[in-house]
This record gives C-alpha cells, sequence and structure tokens, in this order.
C-alpha cells in the first residue's frame, strides 16, 4: 500500500499547506477568521507531519528532485532517519504553539494579524525545508527564509526602538553565521562544482580542510544556536518577540542548528577527529555555564528564559562533543548513548521551553508585565496557568520524573562511561568536564525556583496581579499539549530510545534501544543492569502511593480540625507585598558569588538624596570584550572608506576612469 | 517474595527509627554542651503534640502550599528505603540510582522552596533563596561524591555499589577519603546542621531552613520534621552504604540479617554521635561562607574522582 516516497510526498504536501495558509492569512485581513481558523489549520498540518515523520523513522531514505529554482540546479531533497526526526520535533512541538496562538493573537489588529499569519507559516514551512534539503543551494534558500521570516516576526512591535535594535542584531548574527555555513559547503565540495550533499558525503577531504570545515560550520550554526560568544542575540530577540514566536524560536529554531552541526559533522564529513569533540564539550560547557548563570540574574522573565536556552543548548552542544569523541576514537556503542542523549533534550528542550515562553505570554498579556519584580500571587488568580508552568518549570529544572531529568540523566551516564577512553589526559578530563555540567543542572533548579517563585507565589505585587483573567481553551489546549509532552517523555524514555535508535544507527552505526529494554519497558538500562538503571514510572507511582498513603493515615488518626489566619512571619505585623523577595533580590547570592564574571554595575544611594534611585545592572562581558571592539573597528573602517564618497559626480568619473586604466594595465 | 518482604520491613524500620536517630543526636549534644537532655525520644513527643494541635494556615495560602508536606515526606520516604541498610536485595532499587536519588533530594528542596515563597512572606523567601544557595552547590557535590563511588565499582546503582565496596580490603582508599570528608560537608549542609545552619534556631537573621517553614503548623509541621528526620537518616544510612558497607547482608543471605541489624545500629549509634561532636566543636558560619565551605566540598569530591584516575584506586 505504501509507496516507497509517501514520506517525503506528505512532508511537501504539509510544506505546500502551510504557504498557502501564509498567503490565506495575508488575503483575509481578519483577526476573527485568522485566529480561529488558520492557526488550527496549521496545527493540524503540524500533527500530520509529525505523525508520517514519527513514521518514517527508520524507514528507506526517500529523494526528491525539484525542477525548481535556477535552469540547471534543481532542488533535491531527501528524507532519511535524521530528518525525520527533526521534523518530528518540528511538527510536535508547534502543534502545541500554533494552537496557543489562535487565542494569544485573538485580539489583534486584523491587518498585522494577517501579516504575522504570513511570516509565521512560511517561518515553519522554511524549518521544515531545512531539514529535508539536500544540496546546499536550496539548504542556503531555506535557511535564508527562515532568518528573514524570523526577523520580521521578531519585529512584530516594530514601533519600539528597542525591539528594532535586537532585530537588527539577531539578522546581523545571522548572517555573519550564514556566511559562515556557505563557506564550509564550499570547502566541502572540494572542488568539484557540485553542491549537492551526496557529493559531499563521498569528497573525501584531507585533515586540514574537514577540520577547517568544522570549524566553520560551528562557527556558522553556533551563530544561530547561541553557542559563546554568538549569544549575544538571544536575550535581546527573545523578549522582543511576541511569545508565541519566542516558543517558536527557541523551542525549533536553536534545534536547526543543532541539525546543521550534527548533519555536517556525522553524515557529510564522514569521521570526525576526537579533538573537535573535545572543543565542541569545552565551548558546550562554557555555554551552559555561562547562561545559567546569567538567567539567575535575570529580572526580565523572557530574558531568564533566553538565558535558559543558551544553557540547554550547551547542555546539547556537550552530548554533541562527547558523541564526536567517542566515535572518534571507535566507541560507536558509547558514541550511540552520548547522541541519545543529545537528541533526546533537543526534544525535550523544545517542550519545555516552548511551554514556559508560551507560559510568560499568558502572563504578559493578562499583566501587561515582564518585570518579574512586579508580578506575584498568579497562582491564585491564574491557577491552570501555574499548573501548566509548574509542570515546565521543574521539567526544565531537571527534577524527576519530568524529561528534563531523562536526558540529562542519559548524558551523565555517558560520561560516567569515558574512563574506557583510550586517550590518558581525556578520560581524566572528562570527569571534571561531568563535574561543570552537573553544576549547570543544579544551578538551573536555582533558575527555575526563582522563575515560578517570584512569577506566581507569594503575593501579588500590583493591582492589576490579582485581578488577572485566567487562560482560555485554546492557550490551554496547546499548553497542554506541551505539558503532556514533558509528561510522557519523562515517563516512558524505552519508546523515544527506540525511535531515536533510527538515529544513531543512521549516524553512528549502533543503537542502545535493545540494550535499554532488555529487562523490559518499564526499566531504562541503557548499559547493563547492575551498572545502571533508571524508572521514571515506578518513582512517580511510588511517591504517589506514599502521599495518597500519608494523606490517609493522616485523615484517619487526625482531628482534622484547620483554621484560616493571616500570615504570621515570626509575629511581624506590618508585612507588606515588597518585603517579598523580587528577582533581583533572589538572584542576589548569585550575583554576589560569581561578580567577577557577571560584571555588575550598582548605583547605590547614599542615604542623603533628596531622590533616592537604585539601579543594579548585569552586564554581558562578552559586549565589552567582543563586539564593542569589532564594531568600533567597523566603524573606523567605514569612516576611512567614507572619504572616498564626496557625493560629485566628476569624482565618482575619475574612479571609474582610474579604475579601467588600472585594469587595462593589469589585464593586458 | 522474601525481597518484598524485606522492602517492607526496611520501609517501616526508616520510618519508625528516624525520630529516635535525631533525638539521640540531640541528647549526644546535650550530653556535649554538660546539659542533661530530653532523652531519645523526644522527637516522637514533639510529634504526637504537633499532631494534636489545630492546623493553621494562612489566608493566601495556595494548594502547593498544602501539598507540600506530603510530597516531601513521601520522597524522603522513598530516598531512605532505597538505600540498602541491611540487605542489598531490594526490589525497589533497579528503579532509582544514585543520580535518581540525588534528583529527589532536589525535587524536595525545589517543593520546600516553593511552599517557602507561597505566602509571599520577607522570611519564607529569605529562607528559599539560602535553601536554593545551598542546595545548587550541595548536590554537585553529593552527585561527584557518588560519581567517584560509581568509577570505582562502574555502576550508577546503588546495591551494586555497596556490593563492590563491601568486598574490598579494608584499607584506606585516598579516593574514598576524600569523598568521604566531602560528603560529611554536604550532609552538614543538606540537613541543615552547625556549621550552616542551626536546627535550633530562631533567629532572623541566621535560619535557613527554619525560615522556610515558618508558616507551618500541626500536621503539616509535624510532616515536614518527620521528613527531616528521615533525610538526616537516609544521609547517614547513604554514607554508611559507601564508606562502610561492611556486615550488610547480600542477597539470599538470610543467616546474616540479624547480624546486619546489630552492625547498622552500632553504625547509627556512632555516627550520631559524630555528628553531634562535630556540631558541638564547630561554630555556625556567616551565610557568605557557606559557598566557601560547599564549594571546598564540591572540589574536594573532584578531587577525590581525579586521585581515583591518577592513582587507579
Amino acid at each position: 500500500m505504501t509507496t516507497p516516497n509517501l514520506p517525503i510526498d506528505i512532508a511537501l504536501g504539509v510544506i505546500i499547506y502551510w504557504l498557502l495558509l501564509a498567503v490565506a492569512g495575508l488575503l483575509l485581513q481578519n483577526s476573527r477568521a485568522i485566529s480561529q481558523w488558520i492557526f488550527p489549520a496549521g496545527a493540524a498540518g503540524a500533527l500530520v507531519l509529525a505523525v508520517s515523520a514519527l513514521s518514517s523513522l527508520g524507514g528507506a531514505i526517500n529523494v526528491a528532485v525539484l525542477p525548481l529554482g535556477l535552469p540547471d540546479l534543481p532542488f533535491h531533497l531527501r528524507l532519511d532517519s535524521l530528518s525525520a526526526f527533526f521534523l518530528l520535533l518540528l511538527g510536535a512541538a508547534s502543534i502545541g504553539i500554533s494552537l496557543y496562538s489562535a487565542g494569544y493573537f485573538r485580539h489583534m489588529e486584523g491587518g498585522s494579524l494577517g501579516l504575522l499569519c504570513f511570516e509565521y507559516h512560511i517561518f515553519l514551512a522554511a524549518m521544515a525545508l531545512v531539514f529535508l534539503a539536500d544540496d546546499a543551494y536550496l539548504f542556503m534558500v531555506a535557511w535564508e527564509s527562515m532568518a528573514l521570516s524570523s526577523y520580521f516576526l521578531v519585529t512584530t512591535d516594530h514601533n519600539i526602538p528597542e525591539t528594532r535594535r535586537a532585530g537588527f542584531l539577531y539578522l546581523l548574527i545571522a548572517h555573519v553565521g550564514a556566511v559562515a555555513i556557505l563557506m564550509s559547503f564550499g570547502v566541502m565540495q572540494g572542488g568539484h562544482g557540485d553542491y549537492t550533499f551526496s557529493t559531499m558525503r563521498n569528497a573525501h577531504l584531507t585533515e586540514f580542510w574537514a577540520s577547517v570545515t568544522f570549524l566553520l560550520a560551528l562557527f556558522g550554526f553556533g551563530a544561530k544556536a547561541g553557542i559563546l560568544p554568538l549569544h549575544v542575540w538571544l536575550p535581546e530577540a527573545h523578549p522582543a518577540a511576541p511569545s508565541p514566536v519566542s516558543a517558536m524560536m527557541s523551542g525549533i529554531m536553536l534545534k536547526t542548528a543543532i541539525y546543521g552541526i550534527l548533519r555536517v559533522s556525522f553524515d557529510l564529513l564522514g569521521m570526525p577527529l576526537w579533538w573537535w569533540g573535545v572543543l565542541a564539550l569545552s565551548l558546550g560547557l562554557a555555554t551552559a555555564l555561562y547562561g545559567v548563570l546569567f538567567a539567575a540574574v535575570q529580572t526580565d522573565m523572557k530574558r531568564l528564559l533566553a538565558y535558559s536556552s543558551i544553557e540547554n543548548i550547551g547542555i546539547i552542544l556537550v552530548g554533541i562533543g562527547l558523541g564526536l569523541v567517542f566515535h572518534a576514537l571507535n566507541k560507536d556503542a558509547l558514541a550511540a548513548l552520548a547522541l541519545t542523549a543529545t537528541l533526546y533534550h533537543a526534544l525535550n528542550h523544545s517542550f519545555m521551553k516552548g511551554l514556559l515562553f508560551l507560559g510568560t505570554g499568558s502572563v504578559l498579556h493578562a499583566t501587561g508585565e515582564r518585570d518579574m519584580g512586579k508580578l506575584g500571587g498568579l497562582i491564585h488568580s491564574m491557577p491552570k496557568l501555574a499548573l501548566l508552568v509548574l509542570v515546565g518549570a521543574l521539567a526544565l529544572a531537571g527534577l524527576p520524573p519530568l524529561n528534563g531529568f531523562m536526558s540529562e540523566w542519559l548524558l551523565l551516564q555517558a560520561f560516567l562511561l569515558s574512563p574506557d577512553l583510550p586517550l590518558p589526559y581525556l578520560n581524566m578530563l572528562v570527569p571534571i568536564a561531568a563535574a561543570a555540567l552537573v553544576l549547570a543542572a543544579a544551578l538551573a533548579g536555582y533558575v527555575m525556583v526563582k522563575f515560578y517563585g517570584v512569577i506566581f507565589l507569594g503575593q501579588p505585587r500590583m493591582e492589576k496581579t490579582a485581578k488577572a483573567h485566567d487562560i482560555g481553551a485554546w492557550e490551554l489546549l496547546g499548553m497542554g499539549w506541551l505539558a503532556l509532552g514533558c509528561l510522557l517523555l519523562g515517563l516512558f524514555p524505552v519508546f523515544v530510545i527506540f525511535n531515536l535508535d533510527h538515529v544513531t544507527l543512521m549516524l553512528v552505526g549502533k543503537t542502545l534501544g535493545s540494550t535499554a529494554a532488555q529487562t523490559g519497558w518499564l526499566l531504562l538500562t541503557p548499559i547493563q543492569p547492575e551498572r545502571a538503571s533508571y524508572s521514571p514510572l515506578v518513582l512517580l507511582v511510588i511517591i504517589v502511593i506514599g502521599v495518597l498513603f500519608t494523606l490517609f493515615v493522616v485523615k484517619k488518626f487526625y482531628h482534622g480540625r484547620l483554621r484560616r489566619g493571616p500570615a504570621w512571619d515570626c509575629g511581624f505585623p506590618a508585612q507588606t507585598a515588597r518585603m517579598q523577595d523580587t528577582a533581583e533580590g533572589f538572584g542576589q547570592p548569585i550575583r554576589q558569588i560569581f561578580e567577577q564574571v557577571l560584571g555588575v554595575i550598582r548605583e547605590v544611594p547614599s542615604p542623603y538624596d533628596k531622590k533616592p534611585h537604585y539601579h543594579g545592572e548585569t552586564r554581558d562581558l562578552f559586549w565589552d570584550l567582543i563586539y564593542l571592539p569589532i564594531a568600533w573597528v567597523a566603524e573606523r573602517i567605514s569612516a576611512l572608506i567614507g572619504k572616498l564618497q564626496q557625493g560629485r559626480i566628476p569624482i565618482y568619473l575619475l574612479y571609474s576612469f582610474v579604475t579601467l586604466i588600472a585594469l587595462l594595465a593589469f589585464v593586458r | 517474595m522474601n525481597g518484598i518482604l524485606l522492602q517492607l520491613f526496611q520501609d517501616t524500620l526508616v520510618v519508625l527509627v528516624a525520630p529516635i536517630l535525631l533525638g539521640w543526636v540531640n541528647q549526644c549534644r546535650a550530653w556535649l554542651q554538660n546539659r542533661s537532655g530530653a532523652g531519645v525520644l523526644q522527637p516522637y513527643r514533639v510529634l504526637i503534640k504537633l499532631f494534636h494541635k489545630d492546623a493553621v494556615l494562612a489566608n493566601n495560602a495556595s494548594p502547593l502550599f498544602r501539598s507540600t508536606p506530603y510530597i516531601l515526606f513521601s520522597s524522603m520516604w522513598l530516598a531512605a528505603a532505597l538505600v540498602p541498610v541491611i540487605a542489598t536485595d531490594l526490589p525497589l532499587s533497579p528503579a532509582v540510582d544514585v543520580i535518581a536519588l540525588v534528583g529527589i533530594f532536589a525535587v524536595a528542596r525545589a517543593f520546600i522552596s516553593l511552599a517557602a515563597m507561597d505566602i509571599g512572606t520577607s522570611f519564607g523567601s529569605l529562607g528559599a533563596r539560602r535553601e536554593m544557595l545551598v542546595g545548587f552547590l550541595a548536590e554537585p557535590a553529593l552527585l561527584m561524591v557518588f560519581f567517584t563511588a560509581s568509577v570505582i565499582s562502574h555502576s550508577t546503582s546503588l546495591v551494586t555499589i555497596v556490593e563492590t565496596l563491601a568486598h574490598k580490603q579494608f584499607m584506606l582508599y585516598p579516593s574514598l577519603a576524600f569523598a568521604a570528608v566531602a560528603f560529611v560537608m554536604v550532609l552538614l549542609a543538606e540537613n541543615a546542621r552547625v556549621p550552616v545552619d542551626n536546627p535550633s534556631t530562631h533567629l532572623e537573621l541566621t535560619m535557613i531552613h527554619e525560615a522556610m517553614i515558618l508558616e507551618y503548623s500541626a500536621r503539616h509541621l509535624a510532616l515536614i520534621e518527620w521528613a527531616g528526620a528521615i533525610k538526616l537518616l537516609a544521609y547517614i544510612t547513604i554514607g554508611i552504604a559507601l564508606f562502610v558497607p561492611w556486615g550488610i547482608a547480600e542477597a539470599g543471605d538470610w543467616g546474616a540479617l540479624p547480624l546486619a541489624l546489630v552492625a547498622l545500629f552500632l553504625k547509627l549509634m556512632a555516627a550520631g554521635a559524630g555528628l553531634a561532636l562535630l556540631e558541638t566543636l564547630s561554630a555556625k558560619l556567616r551565610i557568605f561562607r557557606v559557598p566557601e565551605f560547599l564549594g571546598t566540598a564540591f572540589l574536594l569530591a573532584v578531587l577525590a574522582m581525579l586521585v581515583h584516575y591518577l592513582l587507579g584506586v
């Protein structure tokens, strides 16, 4: 019944369907119709894509050639397990985000919503094409459409100057990255002049040129992913964009870069060198630690999440690095473990971070406030939202039995196996890397308690927070889908790993699934049962039984009398909402401990100030160390070149004349 | 079948013994400070008193606040039930390895900190912030201690670790010695003991754990206190399992059970007395010296692992 090319046809169909929806949104210009019909229809397309991608994992490789584009340069498409996995990620996460958007954007003015709907669906289709592209030409076209459409989405509120600046920064770094990617493809095709990926797979590069390619690709994709020091656009662009767009960018778009790194280093380049892995590992650790430290001191809730995304990308990169090291040293079973952890974490992150960004969107809608220090107590006015965000926050904090813990557990297992490495110094470095990773994971717990506690718990700090309306049905549906994903991905790891097997089989030729399920689906055993095992479902069931049992015993033997009264607070009578920790207060220990790294600027009023003014800020050190010097140099060079531009036609004619003479002199 | 019986026996044992262990520590401390002390059963009397009182909830307490004591109690109970204290064949132990065990402690910490912020008092959020500060440093240190034991025994399963270490010769392993020191420091910090926190203080500026549970009363407070006692027991038994596992009954060896019980009893007595001695000899640290204290623990644990790689033992 199934024709061999069915999966890629379905994927292409969904892409065309999204493009049609984009145009329909542009034509309709009616906010009610767009929010109630187009976005849910987009979600339905995402569902079809996700189901088809899931079923095509491990299926035959699909290829297609589209006679589009330039003459003699058709588009090559290919759907293999790696593409299918990322299409699954795209589809599964965007179901929730599109459903949510149906509710979120319903009050937006029709014309601008039409435009947004257009860009939104182009963005979706472009990301799907990135995963399907099988030649450098189509890849770059899709990659640039993705960058441009997301740039326009980021600058939706373009009348705010900060938003325009954030958009510019994003576009700039995206293009610096794109140039590096283009150059890496250029090196990789090895002078054949044929830019299809299949040529690149067969071009046997020397170690030197392979390394150049890898470094260029790491730089280029790193700019998109937010790897240190190219991370600066994330904390600017994410708060500027509307929340569903932030969710899409953080949850899905960052993963296109991960896809690119995996595609280049494991598939196109063939055999990696071990020091690539060490480089990726160290960069990943630095990124993870840096991201989480900055997340801990943020006061804007979306900036906090953006820095947390940087951290998670760091963790994913650590996994890739570990996989590269293992693969290069022919420990492919271990490489499969590390890559499973990596892919698992990428999938988990798109659910967790999507959920949390959507949560901030609802908070923003209900209160109009992004500063955590002005929120508080939302658990009373928005209980449904509070519950859903709690799931996401606990998952992102890496707590069992949710999904964030699951992938970190796998990654730590991979680390603990590294003593088997044949390189003497390397196997000693790896435990230290594990220590740094664990530190980042523990700090993530701090960040999430701060995030949830300051926004949702305590007393409301403003009048309007106390009266905020809870989320509507579309929002509930979208966020509920993502929260359910967080729960299921955490509880049933064995099934997830079975599906990830197809990808690791393709990348390193080994799988984990049959080992992982050797004692049944309930218990996850990545190597041997006596070596390590974990069962999130059992853990959850026991804790629930424990809670119910305790509740039962207490109900049975306790008299059950309960009174309500004012908070006690050590008998202190004049409690106000302003005495709770703000976001800044909660981050104060981190700021004090890591003052050297964080670049803290503080202005504290003196006791005699008539108008006391407090200002605290943590600056990203990379601004002062890298970006501002580069900007300064660029401006200087432009100023020099600017001297050529006199604005007078005779001078320009003179330039042309001199150029002609020079050319004649050389070419003759 | 026997394994399940043993598991149930251990579950009951840890819940019932935990308050007595706490009483024993307090009694030892009283003796060392030349006081007569309230007896080892005092924690039970406190629990009974609390269970007789009327519960008072703050007006704006959310469901999260009310459910936290139960989640805390249940997760600590699970943690203590997983540690092989008297025998190594526990049917539950494959479900949770050492990394997940650290995860369970982290769950408990996250919930109690969130509950502390729920009422929105100044002390609550202060306590939560400090608890998370202690937590984010203590958690990696604890994991590194476990990792040291894991690379020695090639396993993260607590049962395998204990079985491997129990078969080692009785001699000093430098890596384990470093790890043991780090573990004791983490134990002090995580259980709110001097020098990191003082369990008997209500002085505003110094409290961590007590600040978080100020708003709890009656049954909720009782559950939290009980969970605290179980947590102390869990940590001490983890220490016993990692560093002095001798005398534990191995799988299928039923004859060794009574002996294992006696050994456990003696070890717990010694550990409790040692804890009391440590607490009496040291003074409470300023809160901003705590990161140094825990940073030392973390570095010692990393050092333990490096020593294992360098010396191969």
